[in-house]
Protein backbone atom coordinates (compact mmCIF):
# COMPACT_ATOMS: atom_id res chain seq x y z
CA UNK A 1 0.00 0.00 0.00
CA UNK A 2 1.12 3.14 -0.67
CA UNK A 3 1.70 6.10 1.98
CA UNK A 4 1.91 10.13 1.58
CA UNK A 5 3.35 11.94 5.31
CA UNK A 6 2.27 15.37 6.21
CA UNK A 7 4.37 16.27 9.39
CA UNK A 8 7.77 14.75 10.04
CA UNK A 9 8.63 15.52 13.49
CA UNK A 10 8.61 13.44 16.16
CA UNK A 11 5.48 11.52 14.76
CA UNK A 12 6.20 11.50 11.32
CA UNK A 13 9.62 10.40 11.46
CA UNK A 14 8.93 7.75 14.07
CA UNK A 15 6.20 6.65 11.05
CA UNK A 16 9.21 6.72 8.73
CA UNK A 17 12.08 5.08 10.70
CA UNK A 18 9.53 2.16 11.76
CA UNK A 19 8.48 1.49 7.97
CA UNK A 20 12.36 1.92 6.74
CA UNK A 21 13.11 -0.54 9.50
CA UNK A 22 10.15 -3.33 9.55
CA UNK A 23 8.85 -5.03 5.79
CA UNK A 24 5.32 -3.68 6.19
CA UNK A 25 4.88 -3.73 2.55
CA UNK A 26 4.17 0.33 2.68
CA UNK A 27 5.89 2.31 0.37
CA UNK A 28 6.31 6.21 1.01
CA UNK A 29 5.25 8.50 -2.13
CA UNK A 30 5.18 11.74 -0.71
CA UNK A 31 6.49 13.28 2.52
CA UNK A 32 5.83 17.37 3.78
CA UNK A 33 6.54 19.44 6.44
CA UNK A 34 5.83 22.66 7.04
CA UNK A 35 9.02 23.84 4.81
CA UNK A 36 9.35 21.78 2.68
CA UNK A 37 7.57 18.24 0.03
CA UNK A 38 8.95 15.35 -2.07
CA UNK A 39 6.66 13.09 -3.98
CA UNK A 40 8.42 10.00 -5.76
CA UNK A 41 5.20 7.59 -6.73
CA UNK A 42 7.64 5.02 -7.23
CA UNK A 43 8.98 5.00 -3.49
CA UNK A 44 11.14 7.75 -1.52
CA UNK A 45 14.31 6.70 0.24
CA UNK A 46 12.98 6.74 3.91
CA UNK A 47 16.89 6.60 4.99
CA UNK A 48 18.01 9.80 2.63
CA UNK A 49 14.62 11.99 3.87
CA UNK A 50 15.50 11.33 7.45
CA UNK A 51 19.38 12.24 6.81
CA UNK A 52 18.23 14.79 5.15
CA UNK A 53 15.47 16.29 7.64
CA UNK A 54 18.51 15.51 10.28
CA UNK A 55 20.92 17.69 8.11
CA UNK A 56 18.57 20.38 6.74
CA UNK A 57 15.98 20.36 8.55
CA UNK A 58 13.84 20.14 5.50
CA UNK A 59 12.38 16.69 3.88
CA UNK A 60 11.99 17.49 0.86
CA UNK A 61 12.48 20.88 -2.06
CA UNK A 62 11.12 24.38 -0.67
CA UNK A 63 8.71 23.99 -3.59
CA UNK A 64 6.64 21.54 -2.98
CA UNK A 65 3.95 22.12 -0.05
CA UNK A 66 1.74 19.63 1.75
CA UNK A 67 -1.03 20.64 -0.78
CA UNK A 68 0.90 19.58 -3.18
CA UNK A 69 1.61 16.00 -1.78
CA UNK A 70 -1.94 15.45 -1.51
CA UNK A 71 -2.82 16.43 -4.99
CA UNK A 72 -0.35 15.42 -6.67
CA UNK A 73 1.15 12.04 -5.32
CA UNK A 74 -0.16 8.47 -5.72
CA UNK A 75 -1.17 7.16 -2.84
CA UNK A 76 -4.36 4.95 -0.95
CA UNK A 77 -3.39 6.43 2.63
CA UNK A 78 -2.68 9.77 4.07
CA UNK A 79 -0.84 10.23 7.46
CA UNK A 80 -1.70 13.48 9.13
CA UNK A 81 1.01 14.12 11.81
CA UNK A 82 1.66 17.77 11.53
CA UNK A 83 1.37 19.59 15.37
CA UNK A 84 -2.03 20.35 16.91
CA UNK A 85 -4.02 23.25 16.87
CA UNK A 86 -6.48 22.80 19.62
CA UNK A 87 -8.53 26.04 18.85
CA UNK A 88 -8.86 25.46 14.84
CA UNK A 89 -7.46 22.41 13.96
CA UNK A 90 -5.77 23.96 10.91
CA UNK A 91 -3.92 22.87 9.35
CA UNK A 92 -4.68 19.25 9.88
CA UNK A 93 -7.65 19.75 9.42
CA UNK A 94 -7.41 21.56 5.43
CA UNK A 95 -5.37 18.58 4.88
CA UNK A 96 -7.50 15.92 6.09
CA UNK A 97 -10.60 17.16 4.41
CA UNK A 98 -8.41 17.57 1.11
CA UNK A 99 -7.45 14.18 1.16
CA UNK A 100 -10.74 12.55 1.92
CA UNK A 101 -12.14 14.69 -0.62
CA UNK A 102 -9.66 12.87 -3.42
CA UNK A 103 -10.85 9.76 -1.87
CA UNK A 104 -8.16 9.03 0.24
CA UNK A 105 -8.35 7.10 3.62
CA UNK A 106 -6.60 9.31 6.31
CA UNK A 107 -4.85 8.01 9.61
CA UNK A 108 -3.91 11.05 11.82
CA UNK A 109 -2.06 11.31 15.92
CA UNK A 110 -3.68 14.99 15.55
CA UNK A 111 -6.19 15.79 18.15
CA UNK A 112 -7.14 19.30 16.71
CA UNK A 113 -9.24 18.01 13.77
CA UNK A 114 -10.79 15.14 15.42
CA UNK A 115 -11.98 17.18 18.56
CA UNK A 116 -13.33 19.80 16.26
CA UNK A 117 -14.59 18.29 13.70
CA UNK A 118 -15.46 14.51 14.17
CA UNK A 119 -19.26 14.41 12.84
CA UNK A 120 -18.21 16.33 9.88
CA UNK A 121 -15.17 14.54 8.77
CA UNK A 122 -16.43 10.93 9.20
CA UNK A 123 -19.86 11.90 7.13
CA UNK A 124 -17.04 12.85 4.41
CA UNK A 125 -15.11 10.17 4.84
CA UNK A 126 -18.47 7.41 4.82
CA UNK A 127 -19.75 9.68 1.44
CA UNK A 128 -15.92 8.54 -0.37
CA UNK A 129 -16.67 5.53 0.80
CA UNK A 130 -12.96 5.93 2.79
CA UNK A 131 -11.72 5.21 6.20
CA UNK A 132 -10.59 7.71 8.92
CA UNK A 133 -8.56 6.46 11.72
CA UNK A 134 -7.44 8.05 14.44
CA UNK A 135 -6.25 5.70 17.22
CA UNK A 136 -2.63 7.60 18.06
CA UNK A 137 -4.83 10.77 19.17
CA UNK A 138 -5.89 9.25 22.66
CA UNK A 139 -3.18 7.37 24.82
CA UNK A 140 -0.36 7.09 22.37
CA UNK A 141 0.29 3.39 22.14
CA UNK A 142 -2.67 2.08 23.66
CA UNK A 143 -4.94 0.54 20.90
CA UNK A 144 -8.12 1.98 22.62
CA UNK A 145 -10.33 2.77 19.45
CA UNK A 146 -9.44 -0.63 17.90
CA UNK A 147 -10.47 -2.41 21.44
CA UNK A 148 -13.66 -0.71 21.52
CA UNK A 149 -14.58 -0.98 17.99
CA UNK A 150 -13.65 -4.63 17.35
CA UNK A 151 -12.71 -6.58 20.74
CA UNK A 152 -15.36 -5.08 22.53
CA UNK A 153 -18.58 -4.86 19.51
CA UNK A 154 -21.81 -5.91 20.48
CA UNK A 155 -21.14 -4.55 24.58
CA UNK A 156 -22.64 -1.04 25.65
CA UNK A 157 -20.25 1.28 26.66
CA UNK A 158 -21.54 2.46 30.16
CA UNK A 159 -18.26 4.28 31.07
CA UNK A 160 -15.12 5.44 30.55
CA UNK A 161 -12.41 6.56 33.42
CA UNK A 162 -8.96 8.22 32.14
CA UNK A 163 -5.50 8.93 33.34
CA UNK A 164 -5.06 10.42 29.56
CA UNK A 165 -2.19 12.67 30.00
CA UNK A 166 1.21 11.54 30.93
CA UNK A 167 2.89 14.84 31.50
CA UNK A 168 0.21 14.98 35.05
CA UNK A 169 0.83 11.77 35.81
CA UNK A 170 4.54 11.99 36.16
CA UNK A 171 3.91 14.94 38.21
CA UNK A 172 1.63 13.47 40.37
CA UNK A 173 3.25 10.23 40.95
CA UNK A 174 6.49 11.96 41.77
CA UNK A 175 4.39 14.25 44.42
CA UNK A 176 3.30 11.08 46.19
CA UNK A 177 6.33 9.28 46.09
CA UNK A 178 8.93 11.97 47.10
CA UNK A 179 6.41 14.27 48.83
CA UNK A 180 7.54 16.76 45.98
CA UNK A 181 5.38 20.19 45.51
CA UNK A 182 3.47 20.45 42.38
CA UNK A 183 6.45 23.39 41.00
CA UNK A 184 9.39 21.21 42.70
CA UNK A 185 7.72 17.73 40.02
CA UNK A 186 6.72 20.29 37.57
CA UNK A 187 10.47 21.74 36.60
CA UNK A 188 11.65 18.31 37.14
CA UNK A 189 9.30 17.31 34.26
CA UNK A 190 10.52 20.00 31.98
CA UNK A 191 13.87 18.44 32.59
CA UNK A 192 13.48 15.24 31.75
CA UNK A 193 11.31 16.55 28.73
CA UNK A 194 8.22 15.56 29.90
CA UNK A 195 6.53 19.17 30.49
CA UNK A 196 6.79 21.84 27.65
CA UNK A 197 7.83 24.79 28.65
CA UNK A 198 4.54 26.26 28.32
CA UNK A 199 2.49 23.45 30.20
CA UNK A 200 -1.37 24.91 31.07
CA UNK A 201 -2.31 23.01 28.16
CA UNK A 202 -1.38 20.01 30.01
CA UNK A 203 -1.46 20.60 33.69
CA UNK A 204 -4.90 22.72 33.49
CA UNK A 205 -6.41 19.41 31.80
CA UNK A 206 -7.10 20.40 28.56
CA UNK A 207 -5.39 18.09 26.53
CA UNK A 208 -7.03 15.22 28.75
CA UNK A 209 -10.38 17.17 28.30
CA UNK A 210 -9.55 16.67 24.08
CA UNK A 211 -8.81 13.07 24.43
CA UNK A 212 -12.26 13.29 26.36
CA UNK A 213 -14.04 14.84 23.60
CA UNK A 214 -12.47 12.67 20.75
CA UNK A 215 -13.67 9.09 22.99
CA UNK A 216 -16.87 10.60 24.06
CA UNK A 217 -17.81 11.52 19.79
CA UNK A 218 -16.62 8.24 18.54
CA UNK A 219 -18.23 5.71 21.31
CA UNK A 220 -21.31 7.56 21.76
CA UNK A 221 -21.50 9.93 19.03
CA UNK A 222 -22.10 12.49 21.37
CA UNK A 223 -20.91 15.73 18.66
CA UNK A 224 -19.60 17.01 22.29
CA UNK A 225 -17.15 20.44 22.35
CA UNK A 226 -14.48 21.01 24.53
CA UNK A 227 -16.61 23.35 25.99
CA UNK A 228 -18.95 20.21 27.34
CA UNK A 229 -16.16 19.32 29.52
CA UNK A 230 -16.27 20.29 33.52
CA UNK A 231 -12.57 20.75 33.68
CA UNK A 232 -10.33 21.38 37.09
CA UNK A 233 -6.78 20.90 36.52
CA UNK A 234 -3.53 19.53 38.86
CA UNK A 235 -2.36 23.20 39.01
CA UNK A 236 -3.16 23.87 42.68
CA UNK A 237 -2.54 20.61 44.52
CA UNK A 238 -0.65 20.65 47.23
CA UNK A 239 1.79 17.99 48.71
CA UNK A 240 -0.12 17.85 51.95
CA UNK A 241 -3.50 16.83 49.66
CA UNK A 242 -1.84 13.91 49.02
CA UNK A 243 -0.20 12.63 51.95
CA UNK A 244 -3.82 13.43 53.84
CA UNK A 245 -4.95 10.90 50.72
CA UNK A 246 -2.50 8.52 51.61
CA UNK A 247 -3.00 8.23 55.20
CA UNK A 248 -6.50 6.37 53.82
CA UNK A 249 -4.32 4.30 51.64
CA UNK A 250 -5.14 6.63 48.61
CA UNK A 251 -3.88 8.83 46.04
CA UNK A 252 -5.02 11.46 43.80
CA UNK A 253 -4.52 11.02 40.38
CA UNK A 254 -5.96 13.80 37.13
CA UNK A 255 -9.18 11.03 35.92
CA UNK A 256 -11.46 11.95 32.62
CA UNK A 257 -14.68 10.41 33.15
CA UNK A 258 -17.53 10.21 30.49
CA UNK A 259 -20.79 8.90 31.62
CA UNK A 260 -23.27 9.76 29.08
CA UNK A 261 -26.06 8.59 31.46
CA UNK A 262 -25.52 10.80 33.87
CA UNK A 263 -24.83 13.58 31.08
CA UNK A 264 -21.00 13.55 32.63
CA UNK A 265 -18.00 14.66 31.19
CA UNK A 266 -15.31 16.02 33.81
CA UNK A 267 -11.75 16.06 34.13
CA UNK A 268 -10.93 16.35 37.59
CA UNK A 269 -8.12 15.66 39.75
CA UNK A 270 -9.79 12.87 42.26
CA UNK A 271 -8.69 10.71 45.21
CA UNK A 272 -7.98 7.13 44.49
CA UNK A 273 -7.51 4.05 46.09
CA UNK A 274 -3.58 2.65 45.76
CA UNK A 275 -4.63 -0.36 44.49
CA UNK A 276 -7.11 0.67 41.48
CA UNK A 277 -6.07 -0.12 38.42
CA UNK A 278 -5.76 3.32 36.89
CA UNK A 279 -3.33 4.01 39.23
CA UNK A 280 0.03 4.03 36.88
CA UNK A 281 3.17 5.62 37.59
CA UNK A 282 5.26 8.03 35.63
CA UNK A 283 3.74 9.28 32.37
CA UNK A 284 2.03 6.10 31.75
CA UNK A 285 -1.68 6.07 30.19
CA UNK A 286 -4.93 4.09 31.82
CA UNK A 287 -8.18 3.64 30.68
CA UNK A 288 -10.84 1.73 32.26
CA UNK A 289 -13.87 0.92 29.87
CA UNK A 290 -17.16 0.06 31.38
CA UNK A 291 -19.30 -2.33 29.80
CA UNK A 292 -22.46 -4.27 30.08
CA UNK A 293 -21.18 -7.42 28.68
CA UNK A 294 -17.60 -7.59 29.65
CA UNK A 295 -17.60 -5.92 32.70
CA UNK A 296 -14.53 -3.26 33.06
CA UNK A 297 -11.44 -3.48 31.65
CA UNK A 298 -8.43 -1.48 31.75
CA UNK A 299 -6.03 -0.74 29.45
CA UNK A 300 -2.29 0.72 30.27
CA UNK A 301 0.54 2.00 28.40
CA UNK A 302 2.60 4.75 27.01
CA UNK A 303 0.75 7.58 25.97
CA UNK A 304 3.67 9.42 23.88
CA UNK A 305 6.74 9.08 22.26
CA UNK A 306 7.83 8.78 18.52
CA UNK A 307 7.87 4.88 18.32
CA UNK A 308 5.23 4.45 20.58
CA UNK A 309 2.64 6.83 18.92
CA UNK A 310 4.03 5.74 15.30
CA UNK A 311 2.95 1.86 16.53
CA UNK A 312 -0.66 3.30 16.80
CA UNK A 313 -0.62 5.15 13.22
CA UNK A 314 0.69 2.07 11.82
CA UNK A 315 -1.31 -0.49 13.02
CA UNK A 316 -4.55 2.30 11.79
CA UNK A 317 -2.73 1.95 8.23
CA UNK A 318 -2.23 -1.86 8.50
CA UNK A 319 -5.57 -2.16 9.33
CA UNK A 320 -7.16 -0.18 6.49
CA UNK A 321 -4.32 -2.12 4.10
CA UNK A 322 -6.08 -5.23 5.45
CA UNK A 323 -9.95 -4.68 4.90
CA UNK A 324 -10.02 -1.76 2.54
CA UNK A 325 -7.15 -1.69 -0.14
CA UNK A 326 -7.63 -4.25 -2.69
CA UNK A 327 -4.17 -5.70 -4.27
CA UNK A 328 -2.26 -3.52 -1.63
CA UNK B 1 -34.14 -0.94 67.99
CA UNK B 2 -36.27 -2.49 70.59
CA UNK B 3 -37.89 -5.94 70.09
CA UNK B 4 -40.54 -7.65 71.58
CA UNK B 5 -40.25 -11.61 71.54
CA UNK B 6 -42.36 -14.46 73.24
CA UNK B 7 -40.38 -16.37 75.82
CA UNK B 8 -39.42 -19.53 74.72
CA UNK B 9 -36.28 -21.11 73.85
CA UNK B 10 -35.02 -20.52 70.21
CA UNK B 11 -36.70 -16.80 69.99
CA UNK B 12 -33.60 -15.08 70.47
CA UNK B 13 -32.11 -16.67 67.32
CA UNK B 14 -35.16 -16.69 65.42
CA UNK B 15 -35.40 -12.27 65.99
CA UNK B 16 -31.80 -12.14 64.75
CA UNK B 17 -31.72 -14.13 61.61
CA UNK B 18 -33.64 -11.34 59.88
CA UNK B 19 -30.73 -8.86 60.39
CA UNK B 20 -28.22 -11.23 58.87
CA UNK B 21 -31.04 -11.76 55.91
CA UNK B 22 -31.29 -8.41 55.56
CA UNK B 23 -27.57 -7.46 54.83
CA UNK B 24 -27.30 -6.06 58.50
CA UNK B 25 -24.43 -5.76 60.68
CA UNK B 26 -25.12 -6.39 64.40
CA UNK B 27 -23.42 -3.88 66.93
CA UNK B 28 -24.55 -4.38 70.44
CA UNK B 29 -27.82 -6.66 71.58
CA UNK B 30 -29.03 -5.94 75.23
CA UNK B 31 -31.42 -8.63 76.53
CA UNK B 32 -32.31 -8.26 80.44
CA UNK B 33 -34.57 -11.06 82.09
CA UNK B 34 -36.58 -9.23 84.75
CA UNK B 35 -37.47 -11.70 86.90
CA UNK B 36 -40.25 -9.93 88.54
CA UNK B 37 -42.22 -9.92 85.27
CA UNK B 38 -46.16 -12.00 84.52
CA UNK B 39 -44.88 -11.00 80.95
CA UNK B 40 -45.14 -14.02 78.80
CA UNK B 41 -42.74 -11.84 76.34
CA UNK B 42 -39.49 -10.73 76.68
CA UNK B 43 -37.88 -7.15 75.19
CA UNK B 44 -34.75 -7.05 73.78
CA UNK B 45 -33.06 -4.37 72.38
CA UNK B 46 -30.46 -4.59 69.32
CA UNK B 47 -28.61 -1.84 67.99
CA UNK B 48 -27.72 -2.58 63.75
CA UNK B 49 -25.77 -1.14 60.82
CA UNK B 50 -28.08 -1.67 57.97
CA UNK B 51 -28.24 0.47 54.46
CA UNK B 52 -31.77 2.78 54.44
CA UNK B 53 -33.26 1.30 52.17
CA UNK B 54 -33.06 -2.36 53.12
CA UNK B 55 -34.82 -1.50 56.77
CA UNK B 56 -38.34 -2.14 55.27
CA UNK B 57 -37.45 -5.49 54.08
CA UNK B 58 -36.05 -6.07 57.66
CA UNK B 59 -39.54 -4.83 59.52
CA UNK B 60 -41.20 -7.33 56.99
CA UNK B 61 -39.40 -10.49 58.30
CA UNK B 62 -39.37 -9.58 61.20
CA UNK B 63 -43.40 -9.13 60.84
CA UNK B 64 -42.92 -12.66 59.49
CA UNK B 65 -41.03 -14.14 62.04
CA UNK B 66 -43.52 -12.67 64.45
CA UNK B 67 -41.13 -10.41 65.70
CA UNK B 68 -42.90 -7.01 67.07
CA UNK B 69 -40.93 -4.11 66.66
CA UNK B 70 -41.90 -1.99 69.71
CA UNK B 71 -39.27 1.00 69.12
CA UNK B 72 -37.01 2.09 66.21
CA UNK B 73 -34.71 4.16 67.62
CA UNK B 74 -32.73 7.11 66.12
CA UNK B 75 -30.68 6.34 62.36
CA UNK B 76 -27.38 5.97 62.49
CA UNK B 77 -25.49 7.89 59.59
CA UNK B 78 -23.18 4.93 58.01
CA UNK B 79 -22.66 6.49 54.54
CA UNK B 80 -19.32 8.04 54.20
CA UNK B 81 -16.81 9.83 52.44
CA UNK B 82 -13.70 12.01 52.58
CA UNK B 83 -12.77 14.64 50.82
CA UNK B 84 -10.08 16.64 50.48
CA UNK B 85 -10.06 20.61 50.28
CA UNK B 86 -7.77 23.09 49.72
CA UNK B 87 -7.31 26.90 49.08
CA UNK B 88 -7.65 29.27 52.60
CA UNK B 89 -9.94 27.35 54.56
CA UNK B 90 -9.54 28.88 57.64
CA UNK B 91 -9.71 32.59 56.01
CA UNK B 92 -13.50 31.54 54.59
CA UNK B 93 -14.85 30.33 57.60
CA UNK B 94 -14.45 27.07 58.20
CA UNK B 95 -17.13 26.73 60.67
CA UNK B 96 -19.44 28.09 58.16
CA UNK B 97 -18.59 25.29 55.76
CA UNK B 98 -18.71 22.46 58.62
CA UNK B 99 -22.35 24.38 59.55
CA UNK B 100 -23.64 24.27 56.18
CA UNK B 101 -23.67 20.22 56.00
CA UNK B 102 -24.19 19.77 59.87
CA UNK B 103 -27.43 21.86 59.68
CA UNK B 104 -28.78 20.00 56.81
CA UNK B 105 -29.88 17.48 59.54
CA UNK B 106 -29.37 14.33 56.97
CA UNK B 107 -25.40 14.66 57.06
CA UNK B 108 -22.60 15.84 59.15
CA UNK B 109 -19.22 16.38 59.27
CA UNK B 110 -17.61 13.82 61.27
CA UNK B 111 -13.70 14.63 60.94
CA UNK B 112 -11.55 17.20 59.73
CA UNK B 113 -7.80 17.05 59.55
CA UNK B 114 -6.33 20.39 58.63
CA UNK B 115 -2.67 21.10 57.43
CA UNK B 116 -1.50 24.80 57.17
CA UNK B 117 1.69 24.78 55.95
CA UNK B 118 2.72 28.73 55.77
CA UNK B 119 0.41 31.95 56.80
CA UNK B 120 -0.80 33.01 53.25
CA UNK B 121 -0.68 29.68 52.01
CA UNK B 122 -3.19 27.65 50.82
CA UNK B 123 -4.20 25.30 53.63
CA UNK B 124 -5.46 21.75 52.71
CA UNK B 125 -8.06 19.42 54.31
CA UNK B 126 -9.02 16.30 54.77
CA UNK B 127 -12.84 16.41 55.54
CA UNK B 128 -15.34 13.24 55.93
CA UNK B 129 -19.12 13.66 55.69
CA UNK B 130 -21.27 11.16 57.30
CA UNK B 131 -25.17 10.76 55.62
CA UNK B 132 -28.03 8.46 56.15
CA UNK B 133 -28.35 7.63 52.53
CA UNK B 134 -26.68 7.47 49.17
CA UNK B 135 -29.45 10.33 47.87
CA UNK B 136 -28.15 12.57 51.00
CA UNK B 137 -24.61 12.19 50.75
CA UNK B 138 -25.37 13.41 47.23
CA UNK B 139 -27.40 16.21 48.18
CA UNK B 140 -24.84 16.76 51.04
CA UNK B 141 -21.98 17.15 48.40
CA UNK B 142 -23.34 19.63 46.10
CA UNK B 143 -23.28 21.70 49.04
CA UNK B 144 -20.24 21.75 49.60
CA UNK B 145 -19.41 22.05 45.65
CA UNK B 146 -21.49 25.38 45.90
CA UNK B 147 -19.93 26.48 48.85
CA UNK B 148 -16.32 25.86 47.71
CA UNK B 149 -17.35 27.64 44.73
CA UNK B 150 -18.36 30.39 46.19
CA UNK B 151 -15.02 30.36 48.78
CA UNK B 152 -12.58 29.64 45.91
CA UNK B 153 -11.95 26.32 47.27
CA UNK B 154 -10.54 23.34 45.40
CA UNK B 155 -12.23 20.22 46.47
CA UNK B 156 -10.92 17.04 45.28
CA UNK B 157 -13.77 13.83 45.24
CA UNK B 158 -13.08 10.64 45.23
CA UNK B 159 -13.76 8.26 42.22
CA UNK B 160 -16.79 6.44 43.29
CA UNK B 161 -18.53 5.64 40.45
CA UNK B 162 -16.95 2.54 39.98
CA UNK B 163 -17.19 0.62 42.98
Amino acid sequence: MKIAILGFGSVGQGVASVIAQKSLGLTVTGIADSKSGVIDNAGISLAEALERKRTTGRCGSPGISAMDVIRMADYDALVEVTPTNAQTGEPALSHIRAALECGRHVVTSNKGPIALAFQDLQSRAARKGVQLRYEATVCGAVPIFHLLEHGLSGNRIIAIHGVLNGTCNYILSRMDAEGLTYDQALVEARELGYAEADPTYDVRGIDTAIKLVILANAIWRLNAHLSDVEVTGIDNLTPEALRLADEQGMTIRLIGEAIPEKGLLRVSPRIIEWDHPLVVHGTLNAVTIETDLAGPLTIVGKGAGSIETASAVIGDLLFIRDCYVKGA
Amino acid sequence: MKLEMKDTPGQLVNALKPISDAGGNIIAIVHQREPQTSKETIDVQVVVELAEKRLPDLLELFKRHGIHVQRIGKERLVHRRSLIMIGHIMHTDLSDTVDQIDRTGFAEVSELSMVMPEIQEPSTARITIKSRSESDMASALDILRRVAKRKDLLIVEPLEEMR
